[in-house]
């Protein structure tokens, strides 16, 4: 059994260091199309974070107790976008049906998570992570839903630095060809560069 | 000629990258370098043509309400391919490229021309359009890279321009490429506005 600081570092790497969106690209379409105002925003975050947690555990142990023992590694990425595709698809339905108010907020943007990178990405990148010639390292299973969380978490955290950003930007005087995506671009370069910084951390 | 029409509309006025700004996500984290630019475009555009033929043929059959899952199948199916023949006859571009092979099943690009495009036109015109995303993918990613990797690394294709140019790093950073791709979409728009103002005024 790892220490606790392992997971700790998973979880300061996945938010600050590698930060899903800012330095590995994951999920920019929603980056881009939802981060106009400061709710809308956090609600998709919290969607992430939670699809994306929840996907690590069901893809760790599919992939564990199903395709490893038959052999099947090469279905991994056919497996795992059904698998993905099948858990919002039913996420959606339990939660519209047991907490309509939840629905209102998550429903629109639950919906919109199937073809996200950053749920498929998490997922691919644990499997390529924690395991070695197919077979698990030391509490890998653990470290998986760690990073999920962890990859939801700084998705969140950049989406919302992003979306206040872009309510001051609604002011700005910004030429017109620039407006909307372009500008989007050129604040996210500025801050992943801020993000940069991290990477200096040594953990 | 309405036919070439559904080509040359992927390269420049629908351009994946630039214009319907879809699968943004391969083109920012590969475009380091020229090569693997290539190899990133070509592979996408062999899922995307695999993928809109396949669709294209069967679309008669497969029922409305459960399309996307089916579309899902068949492009994940032509993604493993990718996968496995890359691992198997290129495997130094396999690794450089990561995470981001698989990931073409999530790629807007292959799923939105599916929806958009194959499921409701014959199979000729489905090839013409996917080949027409697919190399507008590729040049687009083909020219961020060469800006990319020009700047960030003073070379082109691996070889060395100058000797007396030092290379911000940055530019084959993460910040580099949102910066490249913003200011790339914005002249587009600027360049298409003022064709399309001419126009009018002609």
């Amino acid at each position: 059994m790892d220490s606790i600081s392992a997971y700790i570092s998973i979880i300061i790497s996945t938010v600050f260091i590698n930060n899903f969106i800012l330095s590995r690209f994951l999920g920019l379409c929603p980056f881009i199309g939802v981060s106009k105002s400061t709710g809308p925003a956090v609600s998709m975050g919290i969607a992430v974070t939670f699809v994306t947690t929840m996907a690590s555990i069901l893809t760790w142990t599919i992939y564990e107790f199903v395709l490893i023992p038959f052999g099947l590694e090469y279905l991994r990425t056919l497996t795992f976008i059904l698998v993905i595709a099948s858990f919002v698809q039913f996420a959606e339905i339990v939660i519209q049906k047991k907490s309509p108010a939840l629905y209102r907020v998550l429903g629109i943007y639950l919906a919109l998570i199937t073809t996200n990178c950053a749920v498929f990405g998490v997922a691919v990148l644990n499997i390529d992570m924690f395991f070695l010639h197919g077979k698990p390292l030391a509490g890998s299973f653990l470290k998986s839903v760690v990073q999920g969380f962890g990859a939801g978490a700084g998705f969140t955290l950049a989406m919302l630095l992003m979306s206040g950003i872009r309510e001051r930007l609604e002011f700005a005087e910004v030429p017109r060809c620039m407006k909307d995506a372009p500008i989007t671009f050129i604040v996210a370069s500025l801050m992943s560069l801020a993000f940069l910084g991290f990477s200096g951390f040594k953990i | 000629m309405k036919v070439f029409g559904e080509f040359i509309k992927g390269l420049w006025r629908e351009n994946p990258t630039f214009r319907i700004m879809l699968g943004l996500c391969p083109t920012l984290a590969v475009s380091t370098s020229v090569e693997n630019a290539i190899g990133m475009g070509s592979a996408a555009a062999f899922v995307l043509v695999g993928s809109n033929i396949f669709i294209s043929l069967v679309r008669k059959i497969i029922p409305d309400k459960v399309r996307i899952p089916c579309f899902i199948v068949i492009i994940a199916t032509f993604v493993t391919i990718v996968e496995l023949m890359m691992k198997a006859y290129a495997p130094l571009l396999s690794r450089s490229l990561g995470i981001y092979v698989p990931l073409i099943v999530v790629n807007c690009i292959v799923l939105g021309r599916a929806e958009a495009f194959s499921s409701k036109e014959p199979v000729f015109k489905s090839i013409l359009d996917a080949l027409g995303m697919g190399l507008g993918f590729t040049w687009a990613l083909v020219m961020i890279a060469s800006i990319r990797e020009l700047l960030g690394s003073g070379s082109l294709l691996g070889f060395t321009i100058s000797k007396h140019f030092e290379p911000p790093l940055f530019m084959i950073l993460a910040p580099g490429a949102l910066l490249t791709i913003g200011l790339l979409i914005g002249m587009f728009n600027h360049f298409i506005a003022r064709s399309r103002s001419r126009k009018t005024d002609g």
